[in-house]
């Protein structure tokens, strides 16, 4: 009896073990988190294994998420696409319709009206604090700060209360048209959009007390999930990501577009690469973007919101209702989509995560003949197994959280 | 957006090299030869004066009816000159292998895994050469232009795999 239970209590000898130690006998183990789990926001299965706690090895499996985007738009009119485009980021819409317009734009060589540059800078920008207030929000919800969820959803949805004004839905904003943009703003609205702003960024002023000094969450946060600035690059991060690792990369001052170079505004840089500094770049560009969408109201003048090319633009509705030339160029437009000439480019958009790159390819007729999106959750998300690699499994949540991956731009 | 680029990598490659243009709206395109893309890719990063250090984003098009068929899109940057230019490589259906540029950039990784999943395309010395968005057993590449928009797949049946990062099905304990 004595050697039977000998043979049960064999325990692997522990490196180091303190007699005070408990050894337990410990085997690797796979976990798998997803694809449907609470702190895998989109549907991403990460296959992790475990040794104790420590993360030795992870493997991610996408594509449960993938609708045939590119597939799609290549069936579909030029101008079709913007809706499939508002389902690529869902929550920041506008910055993938500016995108994918900015895209046809240069193969069009289209020149755009200054007011629908501002219009589209305001909204990208609103979008670009809905974005981060939704990533601040998630992440102290998972790190189990609740209140700060309610805070950033409420300030969330006041921004978006307004662009529902604007264009009519909350996420799928559909805004952008080739040439300009779909409408004008509503009477009274940038003074609306102020105030609003001033709301929320009380709510911010409460977040930001509520999280930045907690010592919980610097705790999950501080050291956790770092990347450096060489190989952060090498991955090919970009935005708030690559910023935190130090490198101050941002399409907005690297390659200005728009009207960003009349605009007064900084580009947080961090300097460790972790999760704190992920988290405080976004907080910072919150403020940023505030700046710059006070900026654009105050600069903005009255005139066009769209081309008047008509080979490219819908002609205005009184020519549709009351010309037969205003009737075909419609019907045209709408039935055979615009010509775009022929030939490839590639545009690209700072998004609320990155760089956000279209490659269009033209063969001169009413659909694309190719769309490629350069989502920037890509590289962050390809990443994450080397950033895991050795450290706890509760580190990957708010690692997780902070690079932002957007299942609807990375699975397509 | 660089001319000075383009013209070094003509000159140290005047074979690899068949053509550059200034495309739509001022990108810079190089056209390579598929058998040179890594010793290409590798001097971009490498040269001192051009320093393409990101991870370049990689697509691919289909010209079926056109020789070679595929086209293999480069978009690089640089993040210490900020420059950008573009290279395009033919890549002909009969043989669609193309060297991994994943060992250069390791963000490479999944976009070239994305070109093999829907477009067809493989990559000698990939480090995990498997699908991106389909599962193994999907049938045909459904980004080439000869793939039906309705297109159906068989069914399959439950793996029985002991192979776990495959799933689903039981994993063999």
């Amino acid at each position: 009896m004595a050697k039977d239970t000998d043979n049960l209590l064999v325990v692997p000898p522990v490196p180091e073990a303190s007699p005070l130690d408990a050894p337990f006998p410990s085997k690797r183990m796979l976990v798998n988190l997803g694809p449907s789990h609470p702190a895998m926001h989109g549907t991403v299965r990460a296959v992790v294994e475990l040794d104790g706690e420590t993360i030795h090895g992870m493997k991610l499996d996408i594509g449960f998420l993938h609708r045939g985007f590119e597939k799609s738009c290549e069936n579909v009119t030029w101008t079709q696409v913007f809706p499939y485009t508002d389902r690529l980021n869902y929550v920041s819409s506008i910055m993938n319709n500016v995108g994918y317009a900015m895209a046809v734009e240069k193969l069009c060589d289209l020149a755009i009206p200054d007011r629908a540059k501002y219009l589209r800078v305001i909204t990208s920008e609103l979008h670009r604090m809905c974005d981060h207030l939704t990533l601040v929000s998630a992440m102290g919800l998972e790190l189990g700060a609740m209140t700060v969820l309610i805070y950033g959803m409420e300030a969330r949805d006041l921004i978006w209360d307004r662009l529902t004004e604007l264009c009519g839905a909350r996420l799928t904003s559909n805004y952008a048209r080739v040439g300009g943009v779909s409408r004008d703003i509503p009477e009274g609205w940038a003074d609306k959009v102020l105030r609003t702003l001033d709301r929320s960024n009380e709510m911010v002023d409460e977040i930001d007390r509520l999280l930045t000094r907690n010592r919980i969450v610097i705790d999950r946060t501080r050291g956790t999930g770092v990347i450096s600035r060489a190989d952060a690059i090498d991955y090919g991060f970009t935005g708030p990501c690559l910023r935190a690792s130090g490198e101050p990369y941002d399409v907005r001052k690297a390659s200005p577009y728009l009207i960003y170079d009349r605009l007064d505004f900084d580009i947080p840089v961090g300097t460790n690469g972790d999760n704190f500094d992920r988290y405080l770049m976004r907080m910072e560009e919150m403020k940023q973007s505030d700046r710059i969408v006070r900026q654009c109201f105050e600069q903005m003048q009255p005139g066009a919101i769209a081309s008047d090319d008509p080979r490219f633009v819908l002609p205005p509705k009184p020519e549709v209702y009351g010309s037969i030339e205003g009737a075909m160029a419609h019907f045209k437009i709408i039935m055979e989509g615009i010509r775009v000439p022929a030939g490839e480019a590639y545009a690209c958009v700072e998004a609320a995560n990155g760089e956000l790159g279209f490659y269009a390819v033209s063969d001169g007729g009413g659909r694309p003949y190719k769309l490629g999106v350069r989502a920037p959750g890509w590289n962050m998300l390809m990443a994450l197994p080397q950033i895991m690699e050795g450290r706890m499994l509760a580190d990957l949540i708010p690692t997780f959280d902070t690079v932002n991956m957007i299942g609807g731009e990375v699975e397509q | 957006m660089s001319q000075a680029a383009l013209q070094k990598l003509k000159e140290r490659f005047p074979d690899a090299v068949t053509q550059t243009y200034v495309g739509k709206g001022g990108d810079d395109v190089a056209l390579v030869k598929k058998e040179a893309v890594a010793e290409v890719c590798r001097f971009l990063k490498d040269d001192p004066e051009l320093q393409f250090d990101m991870a370049p984003y990689i697509t691919a098009a289909d010209y079926m009816g056109s020789e070679p068929r595929f086209d293999l899109v480069y978009q690089m940057y640089s993040t210490k000159k900020n420059h950008r230019i573009r290279l395009r490589v033919g890549v002909p259906e009969s043989d669609p292998v193309v060297a991994s540029v994943t060992p250069i950039w390791k963000g490479a990784n999944w976009y070239e895994r994305y070109c093999w999943d829907l477009y067809g395309i493989r990559f000698e010395g990939h480090p995990d050469p498997r699908r991106l968005y389909m599962y193994e057993e999907f049938v045909g590449h459904p980004l080439r232009k000869d793939y039906s928009l309705r297109g159906r797949q068989p069914l399959m049946p439950e793996r029985t795999v002991d192979e776990p990062f495959r799933g689903p099905g039981p994993t063999g304990g």
